[in-house]
């Protein structure tokens, strides 16, 4: 075992979420779902686009609680992972971009107007910007991070701007699509988790082990990579 | 690379064995059940990935103990 925190040898979480997943790939496709008009079977999205929302929510969270860990403690082990469960929260974030454009595609876009016209009205919508924004200034952190050659500063500017990435994430994607007028659902109320209007209570039981099972992979990418950067900084100091 | 060539065969097999018993399961209801083979192979391909990335690296990291 190498100096890395003990959770990242357990086995009993990996397969935890490994067994999540395959239920939520079972039981999402197989499960009852509410018809509902112009969603039909789209809805089943909710256990993967919506997942990877969620689990880059909880990444990022965890992103900015260890970068506060590096700056109370200053120990380069909070510092590597920060920027790796930032990575990951990136690359769900991503995946979760497409996989909405995907969908909007089938579902906003008016079949019946050039597909220009409705991608302009979708494009405008302030949730997709206020995705764009959050994730654009978690690509700006890399963008810093990288550019500063000493590993200290690096470490500690990266740290201070994770938390200021972490508080304008939150206003972006939540505040500003309610303020406004959009067409991504849950503007009223809490997105896949209001009962009466968006999903049916038997969907909580494929979604809530979904997101779980999402974001535990999520951490396994997460832990790989920071094994792999001590190892290879432990090489470099030998 | 020898468990890589073993996925493969297994693959190769598995529609023809599978097609006598699982032929009434696989094509009912809409032939969802294929989706969600097909979605199933993509997690376990992934899964399958990354516990060798882990096993590999805990030998790397093994490796460097001793030294």
């Amino acid at each position: 075992m190498s100096n890395a925190p003990r959770y990242m040898y357990r086995s009993w979480w990996k397969i935890t979420g490994i067994l999540l997943l395959i239920y939520t790939f079972t039981a999402g496709l197989l499960g009852s779902v509410p018809k509902l008009p112009l969603l039909q079977e789209t809805i089943r999205n909710l256990y993967f686009h919506v997942c990877m929302w969620f689990g880059m929510m909880i990444l990022f969270t965890v992103s900015v609680v260890q970068a506060i860990l590096y700056l109370r403690k200053m120990d380069r082990k909070h510092d590597l992972a920060s920027r790796h469960y930032a990575g990951t929260g990136i690359l769900f974030g991503l995946l979760g971009y497409s996989t909405g454009s995907i969908w909007a595609a089938y579902t906003w876009a008016d079949p019946n107007v050039p597909f220009a016209e409705s991608f302009s009205t979708i494009a405008r919508d302030p949730k997709l910007i206020g995705a764009a924004i959050s994730l654009l200034v978690y690509f700006a952190y890399l963008v810093l991070r990288d550019s500063i050659a000493d590993i200290d500063r690096r470490a500690r500017i990266s740290a201070v701007y994770n938390i200021f990435a972490y508080v304008i994430l939150f206003p972006a994607i939540w505040i500003l699509p309610r303020v406004l007028e959009s067409l991504h659902p849950g503007q009223d109320g809490n997105p896949a988790l209001d009962v009466k209007n968006d999903i049916s209570p038997s969907m909580r039981m494929v979604f809530y082990p979904a997101v779980i099972g999402w974001t535990l992979l999520g951490v396994w990418i997460s832990t790989i990579r920071i094994r792999i950067e001590l190892l290879n900084e432990q090489k470099r100091t030998t | 690379m020898k468990w890589f060539f073993c996925l493969i065969a297994f693959f190769c097999f598995f529609p023809a064995s599978a097609a006598v018993t699982m032929a009434e399961q696989m094509r009912s209801d809409g032939r969802i059940y294929v989706v969600i083979a097909v979605m199933l192979t993509i997690l376990l391909g992934i899964v399958l990935y990354l516990y060798r990335m882990d096993r590999k690296l805990g030998r790397l990291e093994k490796m460097d103990q001793k030294n």
